[in-house]
């Protein structure tokens, strides 16, 4: 492990342990309505959105409520979307004069991006005006991330017994006390390290040996700090952060590291600040953050060890690994991808198709539990269902009816976590063997064998997980996987969140019970080793054969040195 | 003995292996879908294992339908061999019932024969010696001794009079009553039993509804994962997967441990409620016992033996010892109260006297009115004692701030002092003190970490009641206790959202027992106090709350111990099952490299991990029947030893195990 990894782990490490305190506590002041320091200047505009869509800030609304104005608004950006994506050459800033977008690519498109997965089955700079990416996707890179967020904030303020809140003002809030402040201070940082901010057309260049290069240009800076801080991950080339333009240094891409990270990690926090269990709050980021480290550890030190095959045949050194950005280094890729993968942003800074098949199998890892803080708010909600099953089927052995901060949980509760979590698997099993199984599906398989597999299961895993990366090698651009992938993340996004809500409204019914020694703690070092072992355990015993089948396989293959 | 711990006899195994084959039918199997899945799956099984007949596949076909089948068998003999126990209690209960003819009293006070079935509610019936009391009742004439120790095994007879309640299927051994019928026909506490030691009336319990509804979501998740397995596989080649191997992977995946004995756990905890010779009205109460907050008992009878004793003589100065004590027993020698018997038996033991002296007197009574009783001797002496107000009136002046100061005394440490005279000369002061029954104190601090919080009722003053309630270990106390007082603590408690769980016989008892969560009756209590709780004791012993809130407690860690178990098991069925399946499909010939239990041939590896997963259905049977071991302790403490016990060894037994069988199956030639 060299210095260079070492640094940019503890770093990357370091910057979460110190800002997801203070963040967190100001996200929690933020939606419990307390004074903060951007009361000030965002406020006027704040009650200027209110009254031009005549919201009441003051009416709370029930789970239902909630999530069907949740669910009506992001369909609405779904469809607003779809239309200015096939309108795409009749509106302005399209310096490349490109045209409509054809309508499954837009379909696939309009439901990845307005589900925060951001899933490409196009290139950008050879598919979209720089009207669509500013105006449109990257619109909804803004708004979806804050309608995730929203998401834990309704389910937190019924664990601490409030009501759930309004959505339109936790929405209108999310974008304006958190997501715009940051994106401001890293866009310019982004800047900084030479990223593109420019409404021009793209670069004709004569290179040195004499032939002309287009370099696609933009609004890039801008578009990778609302990218990466809403963990969305959609690029705005192809190539996405391991594009130059798009992560230009080893500086960038540990801004970019950080930016994944630092508001799924404070979001943890903010639980603790908002229901008072601060030692639970940070119980849950330990075993995440195991979690993250274990993940990392599966990516780098493949990454490092390099490829068996290749190894074999004498040749050692830097310029002879696989699935790693040379710019970065194997710790700096690393430390990229694991962020990618556990936040489930899905931009990419190396092709993961190259990865040696454990590296892939941790992305797998990071996808199916989808809780190594996971997206926005939305990893919170995946752990807290996990923890309301761990709590059932482990508090049993106390001797108690199980409880979760006070309240007891019976059967509406455990059978609502429990299909929430069931919903995640379903959508990966099924889609993947639908693939499979159809021609359609396994025309768009260009490698052999297990890679091949691999591929397909990565493709809807990334659209149930909603986190957007591909494996590469799928033909993604095939109808029957723009449409699968996107009736998968639709599903994916919504329907586990309606039976959250449901879950944290019938909890916020129940009287609270007070704890005593006979309660099972859901916070300390106990808790956290049941949490950790009941989430691998249930994950592994869901996913052992569809691993086996990909990346296992291969992986045994490989070290027989049999390649696809 | 109690007549409740009877055990089964040989006649009822024959009825479990009937029960056993009759509970295969698929309309009741249904109502377990764990198992269900199971059955349906021995059924696909079956017609491959006819479909393969001279095939070379048959043997291992034939031998994966036996196991499925014994899987299934394996849960419906735990199921019926729970019931049967059940059903031995209840038997016991139906002979004292069937026998029974009553005696109608007619409007014009002649009676009638008729059978116990045909009485009901209001109807009157006369009960002579050696009559068995037909049905539950009221008396509402007479006055008689009851045996009831076919209900409560307890030999001695009890005293029932105007306005006791009687139990149906005990016996009348003297006197003459006259009892008011209070239970319709197949209503009575006879009849609540037997329905429920049978599972009868069993009606799940909301954490069982729960723990369904979980193992339910488990069940569809693992068929998921391998019916999507199927074309998963298929993509490697047309014939990587055989239905009965997923057939078999299927069943290990799926909970069948707990599956199999879940109805198990709950009929034997009903069970273990009744071995206590405690009526439960449901299930749900005994669950609730579980989560019990705190707990309301009663000081006289519960937390201390019934009455006060004499423990100390202590006179005023220039008396002795001695003569306070020949004092006091003078005064008590027909004074048969408890606490006057007490004052005699330690005047005895201070005195060294072997017999008690013969004395010529008349003796005072006890009046409410003086508050005090005694003797007046025939050689004219007066003797008395009583409540040191009283005596202070009636004797001289000089003794009186002495003798109030030794009251203060004893009062101070929580005893209660009686004063004794003689012809107006104050001799002193006798110590009578509650005395706490023995092991009380080591049963609340198992309660305290447990986090249940005792709490001690009593009329007594707050000196004297928290001096008691040190001594016991209680929590907390009310002292001069009112009869709304015990409602009040409950409702303030529930408030908080504690679980409350009260003892109570009077009839003043029964609006605290409908409101507490878990409220046990004494069986001789009045009718309303049985009405309005959920629970009855037979043996009528307070102190029985506690062991129903171990079995509630019990039966919630078995239910979770078991679940765990079952989930940490599959682990190793994985590493057995996956690289067996897939070894004759070219690609995927390196799974092997998985089966780190070495185990011999791929046929071998499955079967293996198959009859693990049905033995260790019997293999549990045990636990499940009497529940896993429990000891008072604090959440975490017991929380990491059964996550140690079940989920940590959960993962690594089946290992053994599989690796174990696939070793004996080797011996066979079958791996």
């Amino acid at each position: 492990m060299s210095l260079q990894t070492v640094a940019v782990w503890v770093v990357v490490v370091g910057v979460f342990l110190v800002t997801l305190k203070p963040l967190g506590t100001y996200i929690a002041s933020v939606f419990s309505f307390e004074p903060t320091f951007l009361d000030k200047p965002l406020r006027p505009l704040e009650h200027g959105v209110f009254r031009m869509f005549g919201i009441d800030p003051s009416a709370s609304m029930t789970a239902r409520q909630y999530g069907v104005a949740l669910i009506l608004t992001n369909f609405a950006w779904i469809v607003l979307s779809y239309v200015l994506l096939r309108l795409q050459g009749q509106l302005p800033f399209n310096p490349q004069h490109m045209p409509a977008v054809n309508p499954q690519l837009a379909f696939n498109t309009a439901t990845s991006f307005g589900t925060n997965t951001n899933w490409q089955a196009y290139s950008g700079e050879n598919t979209m005006s720089l009207f669509s990416q500013f105006g449109n996707l990257e619109f909804l890179q803004f708004v979806t991330p804050a309608v995730g967020g929203t998401m834990a904030i309704a389910f937190i303020r019924a664990l601490s017994g409030k009501k759930m809140g309004n959505f339109f003002v936790d929405l209108v809030l999310m974008c304006t006390r958190v997501l715009l402040p940051l994106s401001v201070v890293f866009a310019i940082l982004m800047v900084w390290q030479g990223v593109p901010e420019t409404l021009g057309a793209y670069l004709h260049i004569h290179t040195i040996t004499g032939s002309t290069q287009v370099v696609p240009r933009g609004p890039m800076a801008s578009w990778e700090a609302i990218e990466h801080l809403g963990t969305n991950g959609g690029g705005f080339t192809n190539a996405n952060s391991a594009n130059p333009l798009e992560n230009p240094t080893a500086l960038s891409n540990l801004f970019q590291v950080i930016m994944m990270g630092l508001l799924p990690v404070a979001f943890f926090y903010t639980l603790g600040v908002m229901t008072g269990k601060r030692k639970m709050a940070w119980t849950l980021i330990s075993v995440a953050g195991l979690m993250y480290l274990a993940i990392g550890a599966m990516v780098y030190f493949p990454m490092e060890l390099g490829d068996p095959v290749i190894n074999a045949l004498g040749l050692h050194g830097h310029i002879y690994r696989v699935g790693t950005e040379l710019v970065f280094g194997t710790g700096g890729t690393a430390a990229f991808e694991t962020s990618t993968m556990s936040f489930t942003t899905g931009s990419v800074a190396s092709a993961h198709d190259s990865a040696l098949p454990i590296t892939q199998l941790a992305y797998f890892s990071a996808m199916f539990l989808n809780l190594v803080f996971g997206g926005k708010g939305v990893g919170l909600l995946n752990m807290l269902m996990l923890v309301v099953i761990t709590v059932f089927i482990m508090g049993l052995m106390v001797g108690r009816t199980p409880e979760f901060l006070g309240k007891k949980i019976e059967a509406r509760e455990v059978s609502l976590a429990s299909i929430a979590f069931l919903l995640h698997p379903f959508l990966i099993l099924v889609g993947t063997a639908l693939s499979v199984a159809l021609p359609a599906g396994l025309k768009g398989v260009f490698n052999p064998g297990p890679q091949g597999f691999a591929e397909i299961l990565y493709g809807i895993t990334s659209g149930a997980a909603n986190n957007g990366s591909a494996l590469g090698g799928l033909g993604a651009a095939l109808p029957y996987y723009e449409v699968t992938i996107g009736i998968i993340t639709v599903i994916g996004r919504f329907a586990s969140v309606m039976a959250m809500f449901l879950l944290a409204e019938s909890l916020l019914k129940k009287r609270s019970v007070p704890a005593s020694s006979g309660t099972m703690r859901t916070e300390g070092i106990l808790f956290g080793g049941i949490l950790a072992g009941s989430v691998v355990v249930l994950n592994a015993l869901t996913f052992f054969p569809v691993m086996a089948l990909g990346p296992l396989a291969e992986h045994y293959l490989l070290l027989a040195h049999h390649l696809f | 003995m109690t007549a409740m711990s009877h055990t089964m006899d040989s006649s009822y195994f024959m009825q479990v292996l009937k029960d056993t084959f009759a509970k295969l039918n698929p309309v009741e199997m249904v109502r377990n879908p764990v198992m269900f899945v199971v059955e349906i799956g021995t059924v696909v099984t079956l017609i491959f294992t006819i479909g393969s007949i001279g095939k070379a596949a048959f043997q291992y076909e034939l031998l994966v339908t036996i196991v499925l089948f014994f899987t299934i068998l394996f849960a419906t003999f735990a199921e019926s061999y729970a019931e049967a126990r059940g059903r031995a209690q209840a038997d016991f209960l139906r002979r004292t019932k069937s026998s029974t003819r009553a005696k109608r009293l007619k409007g014009d006070g002649a009676w009638e024969w008729v059978s116990s079935e045909e009485l009901t509610m209001g109807m009157r019936v006369l009960v002579e010696p050696d009559d068995v009391i037909p049905s539950d009742g009221e008396v509402v004439e007479g006055v008689g001794s009851v045996d009831e120790s076919t209900i409560t095994g307890e030999s001695a007879p009890v005293i029932k009079a105007t306005g006791d309640s009687v139990t149906g299927g005990t016996r009348l051994l003297s006197d003459q009553l006259v009892v008011r019928i209070t239970t319709n026909p197949g209503q009575t506490f006879l009849d609540r039993m037997i329905a429920l030691v049978e599972g009868a009336s069993r009606q799940k319990t909301p954490n069982e509804i729960a723990l369904s509804a979980l193992l339910g979501v488990l069940t569809l998740i693992f068929l998921l994962v391998v019916v999507t397995l199927v074309p998963q596989a298929r993509y490697y080649g047309p014939h990587a997967t055989d239905t009965t191997t997923m057939v078999a992977l299927l069943v290990c995946l799926i909970p069948t441990t707990i599956g199999a004995l879940l109805s198990a756990i709950g009929i034997a905890g009903m069970n273990r409620v009744a071995q206590v010779d405690v009526v439960a009205k449901s299930g749900r109460a005994v669950e609730a016992a579980g989560d019990i907050d705190t707990i309301i008992l009663d000081k006289t009878g519960t937390i201390t033996i019934g009455n006060r004793m004499a423990t100390e003589f202590m006179p005023v100065t220039s008396v002795r010892v001695e003569e306070v004590a020949e004092a006091a027993l003078l005064a008590s020698l027909s004074d048969s109260t408890p606490e006057g018997r007490s004052v005699v038996e330690l005047a005895k033991d201070v005195l060294h006297l072997e017999a008690l002296p013969l004395v010529e007197g008349e003796a005072v009574p006890f009046s409410a009115h003086t508050r005090m009783s005694g003797i007046d001797l025939a050689d004219g002496r007066q003797i008395r004692k009583g409540a040191i107000s009283a005596i202070v009136e009636i004797s001289s002046a000089e003794k009186r701030p002495e003798l109030e100061k030794l009251a203060e005394a004893v009062a101070g440490e929580g005893g209660t002092p009686l004063a004794v005279e003689i012809d107006g000369r104050a001799l002193g002061v006798i110590r009578l003190k509650d005395i706490v029954k023995s092991g009380l104190k080591e049963r609340f601090d198992d309660f305290r970490r447990m986090g249940i919080r005792t709490v001690m009722a009593t009329g007594d003053n707050r000196i004297t009641a928290a001096v008691i309630a040190q001594e016991a270990g209680v929590d907390d106390f009310i002292a001069e206790l009112k009869p709304e007082d015990k409602i009040e603590t409950i409702k303030r408690e529930q408030s908080e959202g504690k679980l409350v769980a009260m003892t109570g016989d009077g009839t003043n008892d029964a609006p605290a027992l409908a409101q507490a969560d878990v409220g046990l009756a004494m069986n001789t209590g009045t009718m309303a106090a049985k009405e309005a709780g959920n629970m009855i004791d037979l043996e009528s012993n307070p102190t029985k709350l506690l062991d129903v809130v171990m079995v509630g407690k019990q039966l919630l860690i078995t239910r979770g111990a078991l679940t765990t178990f079952s989930i940490a098991n599959d682990v190793a069925k994985y590493f057995a099952i996956i690289p067996a399946m897939f070894a004759a499909v070219p690609t995927l010939s390196v799974l092997s490299k998985l089966n780190i239990m070495g185990l011999k041939t791929p046929h071998g590896a499955i079967l293996s991990a198959l009859i693990f997963n049905a033995l260790i259905i019997p293999a549990l049977i045990p636990f499940a029947i009497r529940g896993v071991t429990y000891r008072a302790e604090a959440a975490d403490k017991m929380l990491a030893r059964n996550i140690f016990n079940w989920g940590v060894l959960g993962i690594v037994i089946p290992f053994v195990g599989i690796w174990g069988i696939d070793r004996v199956l080797g011996l066979f030639g079958l791996a």
